[in-house]
């Protein structure tokens, strides 16, 4: 490049394109919040958070294979370990933003009583949930029922959704009847959207941390440390508890 | 064998599911073919543009419209209801409907080649050694067009079995049920369990292989697929 003003010129119209946007992989479960927080977050820092929202063991396999994702917010706290194990994120960033709350639903009101008891009674032909094996809703579903002495009985009325989305969309569109999905999708502002819903007691089940972290490929993109920064800000926090959430103290 | 058991349950019932399937769009296609290849009627545009809409539409459209029409609030689902056999999505039977959709053109548009490639004069002298129009059908038309019967075979057995998006939205995985092994491989590589699905996934690329193979060497004169 001989025209020195073109080559500035170019380098700063590079330096916009990147520097203020950040790629993050967003946990089903946490799409509304997360949609919500970047809002707030272009409005309050200028920096462009552009969501890609599914299920993390799919995350996984795509950074490891050269995704363009810059922040993980997992549904677990193990993948982002396991990346930063691998050196696939950047270190020392990792942290709990939301503690999930696992909640049985029904579309219809009425049929989730306050103590979940219909779990018990059988009165339902199928059972939604999100794959145990993959996505931490499902597992703690599992432990539920198991602690509550009824997954044996239950299992032949399974279906499973590929993640907490789908384990939702099952319930919301009728096809089962109930199903355990995140408080997160089914609350806004602090009370529920529709339906009926039994908040499963934490007891029940290991604690669902989700934990974000910076991955490789952001490490020296200013605004993947903003956002996780905001992410910690109390407008943040506000919006992360309004759906449901617990946070780290 | 490197196949677990529930892989083997997944091999079992996709290959049951592509077996019942290409059987019923063999049934079902072949007079939509033959309607298709013959009529001057103006539906024949809009019902050749249905039959072929799996092809450019993504099995997420189809999988949620099914998934709505099936439910309990769709037209499908009150009327598996009112019959008396409960509803569709999650069963083997739901699977089986979507897929007869999902795999409809790869049956149907073969066949329809075919039929149009007979030309009227196989029909016109059965006519006139006055053949009725059903044992023309089957004594002429049939054996004539005995390799569009092939492809069309084939090629809806193996679209079955490389089906998606749609037994993912309307399935709900359930083993010995609804998860096929494209979905069991999907789920092994969400799990991280690369080397499982390496092998199931080798598997399917080996069998689509010998497949088409099998396909371009027994019709070595078709050029379309």
């Amino acid at each position: 490049m001989k025209n020195p003003i073109a080559l500035a010129a170019l380098l700063f119209a590079a330096s916009l394109a990147h520097a203020d946007e950040v790629q993050v992989a967003v946990a089903a479960n946490f799409t509304a919040p997360a949609q919500k927080i970047a809002a707030q977050f272009e409005k309050d820092t200028g920096h462009v958070a552009k969501l890609s929202f599914g299920a993390t063991g799919k995350f996984y396999a795509q950074i490891t294979n050269g995704a363009p994702f810059e922040v993980l917010l997992s549904a677990d706290d193990e993948t982002p370990a396991k990346l930063e194990k691998e050196g696939q994120a950047a270190p020392g960033t990792r942290f709990t933003y939301a503690i999930g709350t696992l909640v049985l639903w029904s579309a219809q009101p009425g049929v989730v009583d306050a103590q979940g008891a219909v779990l018990k009674s059988g009165h339902f032909e199928r059972l939604s949930i999100a794959n145990p094996k993959t996505a931490p809703y499902g597992a703690a579903a599992v432990e539920t029922m198991k602690a509550l002495g009824v997954f044996d009985a239950v299992t032949p009325k399974l279906v499973q959704g590929e993640n907490i989305a789908q384990a939702y969309q099952f319930v919301a569109t009728g096809n089962a009847p109930l199903g355990f999905v995140a408080l997160s999708q089914v609350f806004e502002d602090g009370a529920l959207k529709g339906g009926s819903a039994w908040i499963v007691p934490a007891k029940l089940h290991q604690p669902i941390r989700q934990d974000a972290v910076v991955l490789a490929k952001g490490a020296a993109n200013p605004a993947a440390k903003a956002w996780l920064a905001y992410l910690k800000s109390d407008k943040a926090l506000a919006v992360i508890r309004a759906y449901g959430y617990q946070v780290a103290p | 064998m490197p196949f677990s058991s529930e892989d083997w349950g997944a091999i079992r019932l996709t290959l049951e599911l592509a077996a019942v399937v290409t059987a019923l769009l063999l049934v079902i296609g072949t007079p939509i073919a033959w309607w298709l290849a013959r009529t001057r009627s103006w539906w024949k545009g809009p019902v050749g543009a249905v039959v072929a809409l799996p092809l450019v539409l993504p099995p997420t459209v189809l999988g949620f419209y099914l998934l709505l029409a099936m439910g309990p609030h769709g037209p499908v689902g009150a009327f598996t209801e009112w019959l008396g056999i409960g509803r569709l999505p999650f069963t083997f039977a739901g699977l089986v409907v979507a897929s007869v959709f999902y795999s409809m053109p790869f049956v149907v548009q073969p066949l329809q080649n075919a039929f149009e490639a007979l030309g009227d004069r196989p029909l016109e002298a059965a006519a006139t050694l006055r053949a009725g129009p059903l044992d023309t059908f089957f004594s002429v038309v049939v054996p004539l067009a005995r390799p569009g019967f092939l492809t069309a075979s084939i090629l809806g057995f193996a679209h079955t079995v490389g089906e998606f998006g749609v037994v993912l939205m309307i399935g709900g995985n359930i083993p010995e049920q609804t998860r096929v092994v494209s979905v069991q491989i999907y789920d092994h590589v969400e799990a991280m369990e690369y080397a499982q699905a390496h092998v199931l996934a080798a598997g399917m690329v080996i069998f689509s292989f010998v497949v088409l193979l099998g396909l371009y060497t027994l019709n070595p004169s078709r050029r379309r697929a």
